[in-house]
């Protein structure tokens, strides 16, 4: 038996199919995925993602320390209630983690880690605390709710919570508000407009009930990974890991080499990786032919050179399959995908495949 | 727990096979569909191959995962769904009708490895 998060007689109670992930017993659908899947793009869905880590770093150290832990520069959050993707990198520049980080004042901070490497983040961070006045805590106390789709702000409204209403029309995207027990933040992985809801283990329960009596439909991690995919987000330890560069992980943008006095963990190995010629990128495909893309499916070049997916799948918003891959460095537009000994063609994009927030875009 | 027809054989690897005289209809289980979740593609066989017992026949992939199906007896395919090239999600709808994969024109006398619906239903009680 896989470790709980608080909701799980919740999601027995709406008939979800459970599964291992990370070593939570985790809902991977609730009937169904693809149905899941398209009501976050059109409507509104409820995802529990309590099995992600809250750490609260607490000090008047914190911001020198996540100046010299991360890799994009926390200093980009121009005020309090901003929040930030970054790397968490190893010497070597390898991925240890991505996270998110909240500016909530100058002396805490709020990192949420995924939860298969939280273990190893957090032995990471605590042996890099040092000199810094500061102390870690891991909230294990939290639950943590993602909301999204582009009916959320219509149905958080009709909740009449004071807090909530007020935040919904005052934050932005990638900021977030605190009150005394509930943190909103205006974030998520499924390219929607949505928010990220931190609240304590024992309000989660009822609010749970409270959004799904509002129109929230439960939504599995199945319809999370199509619409991550979909999103042109990342997985960690799919798509990037220890051994892996933001620099070959599209994931360039991340990385705050200005100022350039600031030092990093992993920069002096980035700067070198550049100055060598990074050597591999991460693109996007798009099956020209019938098939469905996975991780780990060979991927041959028009000149013969050779790459791997690494994460793939159904895109259900566009009736096609999609994957990353990582593939040299080139102006490639085409390459085939090996599936079980036959080659497919297939079209290289840059992501996301889907647009942000694309039921609005018309 | 949904009843299964009674007239169909079965495979420990959760396929169906219905036999009307020399023919054969095979297709996967309630249980297969329900394990896989929402089916996105099916990659059906050649009309004419010759399939022994135990043959890749064909692959039903979900949204999660692929799985092969094998050939439950020896035969040559004389018909495919193509129904389902644009709706593999009949498979998950009508897992015994409308999803049928493909027909087989029986040859020589049908496996004994068989299961009825009493010893795959067994067989389903005992993995839970």
């Amino acid at each position: 038996m896989g470790k709980r998060t608080v909701l799980y007689d919740a999601h027995g109670d709406m008939g979800a199919k459970m599964v291992d992930f990370a070593g939570f017993d985790m809902p991977l659908h609730y009937g169904s995925q693809l149905e899941e899947h398209h009501q976050v793009r059109l409507h509104a869905g409820v995802f529990d993602v309590s099995h992600m880590v809250v750490v609260d770093v607490l000090g008047t150290g914190a911001r020198d320390y996540l100046r010299y832990l991360l890799a994009n520069d926390i200093d980009k959050m121009a005020h309090q209630g901003c929040a930030l993707y970054s790397c968490m990198l190893n010497e070597q520049g390898g991925v240890i983690d991505d996270l998110i980080v909240y500016f909530i004042d100058t002396q805490h901070y709020r990192i949420v880690l995924n939860a298969g490497s939280a273990q190893k983040d957090l032995q990471w961070m605590e042996s890099h605390v040092d000199h810094y006045a500061l102390s870690l805590q891991r909230r294990d106390d939290l639950a943590i709710l993602a909301v999204q789709g582009p009916e959320t702000l219509a149905l958080l409204t009709s909740l009449n919570d004071p807090f909530i209403t007020e935040t919904l029309h005052t934050i932005a995207r990638f900021e977030c508000a605190d009150s005394d027990d509930l943190f909103i933040a205006r974030t998520g992985y499924t390219g929607e407009d949505g928010f990220e809801l931190i609240v304590p283990n024992k309000r989660v329960v009822a609010l749970w009930q409270q959004l799904c009596a509002a129109g929230f439909k439960p939504c599995g991690l199945g319809a999370r990974d199509t619409l991550r995919l979909e999103a042109g987000y990342n997985l960690y330890g799919q798509d990037m890991d220890e051994s892996t560069s933001p620099l070959c992980s599209n994931l360039a943008w991340t990385i705050a080499l200005q100022p350039a006095e600031r030092l990093f963990i992993g920069k002096s190995a980035l700067l070198a990786e550049k100055e060598r010629g990074v050597a591999q990128q991460l693109v996007g495909l798009v099956l020209a032919d019938r098939g469905v893309l996975r991780s780990h499916q060979r991927v041959v070049l028009a000149d013969g050179l050779e790459g791997v997916t690494t994460s793939g799948s159904f895109a259900p918003t566009l009736g096609q399959s999609i994957a990353f891959a990582r593939i040299p460095k080139g102006d490639y537009k085409q390459c085939d995908v090996i599936i079980r000994d036959k080659a497919h063609k297939a079209h290289i994009v840059k992501p996301p495949f889907v647009p942000f927030n694309s039921s609005k875009t018309p | 727990m949904n009843t299964l027809p009674q007239e169909l054989s079965y495979t420990t690897t959760h396929e169906w096979v219905r036999v009307e005289n020399d023919t054969a209809t095979i297709g996967i289980t309630e249980h297969a569909q329900s394990l896989l979740g929402d089916l996105v593609f099916v990659d059906l066989p050649a009309v004419k191959k010759a399939l022994a017992v135990g043959d890749d026949a064909a692959v039903v992939e979900s949204v999660k995962a692929a799985a092969d199906v094998y050939s439950p007896v020896d035969g040559e395919v004389i018909a495919v769904n193509t129904a389902l090239n644009d709706k593999p999600e009949l498979i998950n709808q009508e897992p015994y009708g409308a999803g049928w994969l493909f027909k087989v024109k029986l040859v020589g006398e049908l496996p004994l490895s068989l299961l009825s619906a009493t010893d795959y239903q067994a067989m389903l009680n005992e993995e839970e």
